[in-house]
């Protein structure tokens, strides 16, 4: 194993959000954080950080994280302004202390939203976007009744494509970096990675519709497009799927006005 | 002592699933809403298993701890998911995909087992495409595939390099289904702290909030455990900070055995460990190994830069060793090849821990661009680790720890030996063996959520009268939350000096000096001392900050490093008692001269099962014996 000290270390100054529960009051608080190594990410780094906190009696900073690589969505710090900090298409947990100066000052503080309250410190509750999810990102498709997997065959393009849109991680970032807190970039990667395949036509509109419904209640705000969801999103999904979300919204709003309702969506009683 | 009977069907091995299912109780339709099932977990087995019972009519409650789902770390799984679909037409068969899972897990998984996992593994396949899992497809619109270690044909699907993110979503959309329609009672930030037994059957859990602190009871027809692995007893490994064996393990004091503790995956390619402070290593997936070549310099102590280094002097080990299987060859035998070259002091990097896996032929032959389009990602990930470009320069990987075989025991029906108590995916030790073959685990997830635990439930629940399950202030849960209120106030109480995690470090070194990729009597001998000294340190000296009311994420790594280290002297007591080498478990003493395991069917051909006996005392070991009817154990020839 390296030594650490064969690496040349360096110290920065954290201005960090305390906040003691979702109703208390927060405050940003200053916490040095020395002999820091380049090589760090910048999640270890608070554990250094907040071993140090411990062993003076002062309570831990509480943040979100688990995988530490970038898949499970759960790291949700906004670094200097930006969420998830200055690297582009990376999550916090992929920022190293390489992107950092001796003697910086790092302001850290959880994603900002109506939508997302706050827990603790730097934890927020994004169980919104678990809501959108439950109202229609699906496509419905009980266990034992599928087809065989290449009975439909699917354009290499189309199934790229909804590749790119399904990489979404649900962290919020799109939300935390939009002035408005919309949550469009998130929706739209769903509805459109679900839209683009054969298998998804069924509940299209269905989908599309209730997402967006649910998205409207929860607290999200318009989308303007100015684009910063993109522009922070550490899988770099495209605002392209935003444009495509509101074209499958304006073509299921004006089917579904000019389609009788169906009596019963509730399946056969007979 | 513990009764294991595996419930293993009669008839021959193709036709045991198919009988089983016929032949097993059912439940009626209107009878299935009065059953309450508890699922623990929301990885691909916990919310496959919720949403395939929700949607068959029972009532399910799930608990994750992650404050979505969707954060379970199935998520990370990079390669792919193995199915004997034969889309290839290059040989595969349900029987090769048997064959080859059976061997790679050193002849130490259940025959009947893993033949069923080979029958789903093709409806799996067809389950996610129909949920929308996008795979990658070919220009016809067919679904492509790749190779992975320990098989000769091209069996595996995925997502670019992140199948297991592909795999979960699809599950947690159908979970997610279940949840809009009220079918699945979810509760987010819920840590599963006990197992409720009445009446020698498992029918509750005791919970924990962990963003309020609030603590409740749960009572079911029936509980699932699906809640993952326990590598992170390591502390350095690529599981997620998160995971834990808390649930299994309080499932074990409660009375289910743990079995064959110590099988470990070390999976080979994974970015070496660059300093004291790290917190998790990250996996390079076993899919590089399609296209990139493992090297070392043939001279020991060469620190010239790989591109300096001739052709003439570099070893291609693997190609060497194993020319059959070349850079293919199963993890366990990749991993070790490593450490021995590693001991040569042929490793390469400021550490030495390093060997090289190197994409320049790869790029040569097909160009930068396809490079990219297969491994694009994992390229950048490697890039952001250790600010060092793969394209330009071989990568440098080393064994780490990534996943565990061992597990709760279970029988055919996925029930452990308390009954009511099922354990599904990573967190039983029914199909892997020894050693798990790469894009396997994806499979038996999905395979016990979707295809098996729907069928094998039943069985079990139509045995139950209905609404028979017990009240939640049934003595046994009173006893149970009593339990989990004493563990909390005991940490906050302590007011040690030293933080959880300096515990969970020092642990980790004993585990991986004494329990890791290689294993003496003598080693396992010396970490039964020091972990129950460092146990005796933990409880003396352990700082838990702040309150029991609130989030307070010291408090949750305090009761899971407490549960480590229990599970951890068990590991070294298993692997201490299992006096041979097989798959993952391997012990110096037995060896080939070529360095391959020695394995002794004679004498181990079976299961450990660990019965506990409460603390402090020594548990009991049970074993099931593994009687193989079809296939011949035979020596693992890679070469």
């Amino acid at each position: 194993m390296v030594a650490a000290s064969t690496l040349k270390t360096f110290s920065v100054t954290l201005r960090v959000w305390r906040q003691a529960g979702p109703a208390a009051t927060g405050a940003f608080v200053d916490y040095p954080a020395k002999d820091i190594s380049p090589d760090m990410s910048f999640l270890e780094m608070l554990d250094v950080v907040n071993d140090e906190l411990s062993a003076q009696g002062i309570e831990p900073i509480a943040f979100a994280h688990d995988c530490r690589e970038g898949i499970c969505g759960t790291c949700s710090c906004t670094i200097n302004g930006k969420p998830h900090g200055p690297g582009k298409g990376v999550a916090t947990c992929q920022t190293y202390m390489r992107s950092f100066s001796d003697a910086d000052t790092i302001v850290v503080e959880p994603f900002r939203a109506r939508a997302f309250p706050v827990v603790k410190d730097l934890v927020t509750d994004r169980s919104a976007f678990d809501k959108i999810q439950q109202s229609g990102g699906f496509i419905t498709a009980r266990a034992g009744s599928a087809p065989d997997a290449n009975a439909l065959p699917i354009p290499k393009g189309d199934a790229d494509l909804a590749m790119d849109a399904a990489q979404c991680i649900g962290c919020g970032a799109c939300v935390a970096a939009c002035k408005n807190a919309s949550a469009m970039l998130f929706v739209s990667a769903k509805v459109g990675h679900l839209g683009l395949l054969p298998q998804g036509q069924a509940e299209r509109d269905r989908r599309v519709l209730a997402m967006v419904n649910t998205m409207d209640t929860l607290g999200f705000g318009s989308c303007t497009n100015q684009y910063e969801c993109s522009a922070a999103c550490p899988k770099l999904i495209s605002h392209d799927f935003i444009a495509r979300m509101n074209r499958d919204y304006l073509t299921a709003s004006l089917r579904s006005a000019f389609k009788p309702a169906p009596a019963n969506t509730g399946g056969g009683a007979a | 002592m513990a009764t294991l009977d595996s419930k293993i069907p009669s008839g021959p091995l193709a036709e045991k699933w198919r009988k089983h299912k016929t032949e097993i109780k059912l439940v009626n339709p209107a009878n299935k809403r009065k059953y309450e099932v508890i699922v623990v977990g929301a990885g691909l087995a916990g919310s496959s298993a919720a949403s395939s019972l929700a949607d068959l009519g029972y009532k399910v409650k799930c608990f994750v701890f992650h404050d979505s789902p969707r954060r379970a770390h199935s998520i990370a799984a990079q390669g792919g998911i193995n199915a004997a679909k034969n889309y290839q037409n290059d040989g595969d068969s349900v029987h090769r995909l048997f064959y080859d899972t059976l061997k790679g897990g050193d002849y130490r998984a259940r025959e009947a087992n893993v033949h069923r996992l080979a029958e789903v593994s093709v409806n799996i396949i067809d389950q996610c495409v129909a949920q929308g899992v996008p795979f990658a497809r070919e220009y016809g619109g067919l679904l492509a595939n790749r190779s992975f270690g320990g098989a000769q044909v091209s069996r595996t699907f995925y997502a670019r390099g992140q199948t297991g993110q592909q795999l979960l979503l699809g599950a947690y959309s159908a979970l997610s289904r279940m949840v809009g329609a009220g079918a699945v009672d979810l509760h987010t930030n819920s840590e599963m702290l006990d197992l409720v037994v009445v009446g020698g059957q498992a029918k509750g859990v005791i919970i924990r909030n962990l963003v309020t602190g609030e603590i409740s009871r749960h009572s079911a027809d029936a509980v699932i455990l699906a809640t993952g692995g326990y590598g992170n007893v390591f502390n350095l490994s690529t599981y997620a900070r998160g995971s834990n064996t808390t649930a299994i393990w309080r499932a074990y004091k409660r009375g289910a055995c743990m079995a064959n503790p110590c099988y470990t995956q070390i999976h080979p390619t994974c970015i070496p460990v660059s300093g004291d402070y790290q917190s998790k290593l990250t996996l390079m997936s076993e899919s590089l190994r399609n296209d990139g070549r493992i090297w070392a310099p043939k001279k020991a102590g060469d620190t010239r830069a790989p591109a300096a280094i001739p052709e003439s002097e570099r070893d291609y080990y693997l190609e060497r060793l194993y020319p059959s299987f070349g850079n293919l060859a199963p993890r366990d035998i990749a991993s070790r090849a490593a450490k021995r070259i590693c001991d040569e002091g042929r490793g390469v990097g400021s550490t030495g821990l390093g060997v090289y896996l190197d994409f320049a032929d790869a790029i040569h032959r097909l160009g930068e661009p396809a490079v990219r389009e297969r491994y694009g990602n994992l390229f950048d990930i490697y890039h952001e680790i250790t600010a060092e470009s793969a394209y330009k320069a071989p990568m440098r990987i080393y064994p780490a720890v990534h996943y565990t075989m061992g597990g709760l025991w279970v029988d055919y029906n996925l029930m452990s030996n308390i009954p009511g108590l099922f354990v599904l995916g990573e967190a039983n030790f029914s199909d892997h063996g020894a050693n798990r073959l790469g894009a396997s685990a994806l499979m038996q997830g999905l395979a016990d959520g979707y295809f098996v635990i729907p069928y094998t439930i039943g069985d079990y629940l139509a045995g139950q009268k209905p609404g028979s399950r017990p009240a939640s202030d049934a003595p046994e849960f009173q006893q149970a939350e009593a339990d989990v209120r004493g563990q909390t106030t005991r940490f906050l109480a302590t007011k040690g000096n030293l933080p959880v995690s300096h515990f969970h470090k020092k642990l980790g070194k004993i585990m991986w000096d004494r329990c890791g990729m290689a294993r003496t009597k003598a080693g396992l001998e010396a970490a039964l001392q020091e972990i129950p000294a460092l146990r005796e340190e933990f409880n003396a000296s352990v700082n838990v900050p702040g309150s029991a009311d609130t989030l307070n994420q010291s408090l949750e790594k305090a009761g899971r490093v407490a549960d480590f280290l229990d599970l951890g002297e068990l590991m070294c007591r298993d692997a201490l008692t299992r006096e041979e080498s097989c798959g993952g478990h391997f012990r110096e003493e037995h060896q080939f001269a070529d360095g391959e395991c020695k394995r002794d069917d004679e004498k181990f051909g079976h299961v450990a099962a660990w019965e506990y006996q409460g603390e402090g005392k020594t548990p009991v070991r049970n074993t099931e014996a593994l009687n193989y009817e079809f296939t011949k154990m035979s020596l693992r020839n890679y070469k």
